[in-house]
């Protein structure tokens, strides 16, 4: 099922003409009307005439995530504010977020762009969406609720969590596509299974998974234990939020809506473009964005870009799964988390420098857990257990309220954590992805 | 009488307990009351010995998260109604009890009992008051 044939199907040379042409357009706006962005060009020494084809886009500066936070909120505002209709925002390394902001337009690309994922796992207006993606600042709930609005198909906006009734509301309403996590979407299987629902027998024939890495065994543990095909769907929400690409029925690579983000593969060390096939940091240009425009923003992924003439008819630039982070960002159960956040909410509760330690795993829940071992010093140790029992429990509330995600904080002694020389050791990541 | 109490944090792991005691043992330590709080993931060892100083400072470079605290060492009858003696003296005095534990100490039919209460001042003044502080010697 093909959202938009014309768009997705283009032969290259066209699709290659309409991004110049998207390319030239977009750097004369932000040269216009961004200062943030005029700056960078003449300390390139460029200016938008020099932007004549394609391969040009190289001569552009990067746009890093701390640049975005630098301009927070509005910096790289390409429009009036009157002209932004929604505003989304994820959380950046220090706690300041890192905003999107849409036009009206800017909704209408980002509803093509997820009626275009939710078409490759052959959704349509028939369909019931059960969409369990949070709804609200993040960009997942909202995203899939645009894309399937556009085509029309029944949708289910349950948000995150609330299993018992995701159960109850997946039978009786017979929900064909599952919008989830991943590791959320096992949950649900082993849910149903206590509570005596057999999944596998519900309607459930397609799942858009996303928001965290997972594997292809994985992909096998879903597809098994729910009955239904499980895409692989990626995006962020600097560049629009999901639907930047998504896995069409081959299950083998993601297809990037390159007519809207146009990519490149970087070395991360030199900035030097790759070609195809070659693993580095994915970077984005927002070629049709009017609120927030990016140029050449570096998304930390790392993956690599290929052509390979997908039988499904589509004739767009694909992205391998994603093989890792060029930074220390953990995803947990969908929340960016930076391990120095961690240590700013241990340096505010106990005023101290900490030891510690981030063990991220995925237990029998199949959900990712998070556990923070702390050592105890000795200027907040107590003859009473109250006294510790209150700083776990401090510790544990903020970095709920600050970051949004539920930790474990284990007291451990002191010099247990293993120290070592240089860049110290803060995260075991133990998850089998 | 007031003396001093070590409390030492424990992680739940098998044979931290062992290391303590047989660290107090290599110092020539003696133990004279213990008593162990718990939780799920941790617990707070609390010990009163003849040399707290010595066995502080062993220890902490011993790598264990010490500290000193003071409670009261108060003689019990040891007979049925001791403690409820002293009980009824603390509740009418107000002053309020953190936890109690028994220590190895008897001078002859009296125990010594280890009492951590909010306002230790309070808690030597009643004690005095009321002779309850003997010739205690841990």
């Amino acid at each position: 099922m093909i959202w938009n044939p014309e768009a997705e199907c283009m032969p290259t040379e066209q699709r290659r003409r309409l991004q110049l042409a998207h390319l030239k357009n977009l750097v004369e706006r932000v040269y216009e009307k961004v200062p943030f962005y005029r700056k960078k060009f003449q300390q390139a020494g460029i200016t938008p005439k020099d932007i004549r084809s394609l391969e040009d886009i190289q001569k552009i500066p990067f746009t890093t995530k701390d640049e975005l936070r630098e301009t927070y909120p509005y910096g790289l505002l390409a429009v009036p504010e009157a002209e932004i209709e929604e505003v989304h925002m994820s959380s950046g390394t220090t706690g300041t977020p890192v905003v999107d902001a849409y036009t009206k337009k800017d909704i209408e690309v980002w509803s093509e762009s997820m009626a275009r994922t939710l078409s490759m796992a052959g959704t349509t207006r028939n369909d019931i969406i059960q969409n369990a993606y949070g709804y609200g600042l993040f960009t997942g709930g909202l995203g899939v609720h645009y894309g399937a609005k556009l085509i029309g198909a029944n949708i289910i906006p349950m948000s995150s969590g609330n299993t018992s009734k995701q159960i109850l509301v997946m039978r009786d309403f017979k929900t064909t596509v599952l919008t989830c996590t991943p590791s959320y979407s096992l949950f649900l299987a082993e849910a149903a299974k206590e509570e005596g629902v057999d999944i596998r027998s519900l309607s459930l024939k397609a799942g858009c998974f996303g928001a965290e890495p997972w594997s292809e065994n994985m992909r096998k543990e879903i597809e098994e234990k729910l009955g239904l095909d499980a895409y692989d769907i990626y995006g962020l929400t600097e560049i629009t939020g999901p639907g930047v690409s998504s896995e069409c029925e081959m299950k083998n690579g993601l297809h990037i809506n390159e007519d809207f983000f146009y990519p490149e593969i970087i070395d991360p060390e030199t900035g030097k473009v790759l070609p195809d096939g070659a693993k580095g940091e994915l970077v984005f240009t927002t070629l049709v964005k009017e609120g927030t425009p990016l140029l050449r923003y570096r998304t930390r992924d790392i993956t690599f870009l290929f052509h390979d003439n997908c039988p499904c008819g589509r004739t767009t630039v694909k992205m391998h799964r994603l093989f890792g982070r060029t930074d220390d960002m953990l995803i947990i159960r969908g929340v960016n988390v930076f391990p120095s956040q961690i240590e700013q909410i241990l340096m505010a509760v106990e005023g101290t420098d900490p030891h510690y330690l981030i063990v991220v795993d995925r237990g029998a829940s199949h959900l990712d857990e998070l556990e923070v071992m702390v050592e105890v010093e000795s200027k907040f140790f107590t003859d009473e257990t109250k006294g510790l029992e209150i700083i776990r429990s401090k510790i544990e509330h903020e970095i709920k309220s600050k970051l949004g995600i539920s930790a474990k904080i284990k007291l451990v002694e002191p010099k247990t954590i293993e120290r070592s020389i240089g860049k110290a050791k803060r995260v075991i990541d133990k998850r089998k992805i | 009488m007031i003396i001093k109490q070590i409390s030492i944090f424990l992680e739940n792991v098998a044979g931290r307990l062992a290391e303590v005691t047989k660290l107090l043992a290599k110092h020539e330590i003696n133990l004279r009351a213990m008593t162990i709080a718990d939780t799920a993931d941790f617990g707070i060892l609390r010990i009163v010995v003849d040399q707290p100083d010595k066995a502080v400072k062993a220890l902490r470079d011993g790598g264990f998260t010490a500290k000193v605290t003071e409670v009261l060492a108060v003689e019990v009858e040891d007979r049925p109604g001791g403690l409820a003696k002293v009980m009824e003296i603390f509740q009418q005095n107000h002053v309020n009890i953190e936890y109690l534990y028994v220590s190895l100490e008897k001078n002859k039919d009296k125990a010594v009992v280890i009492f951590k209460v909010e306002d230790i001042k309070l808690g030597q003044k009643i004690v005095e008051e009321h002779g309850l502080g003997g010739k205690v010697t841990l």
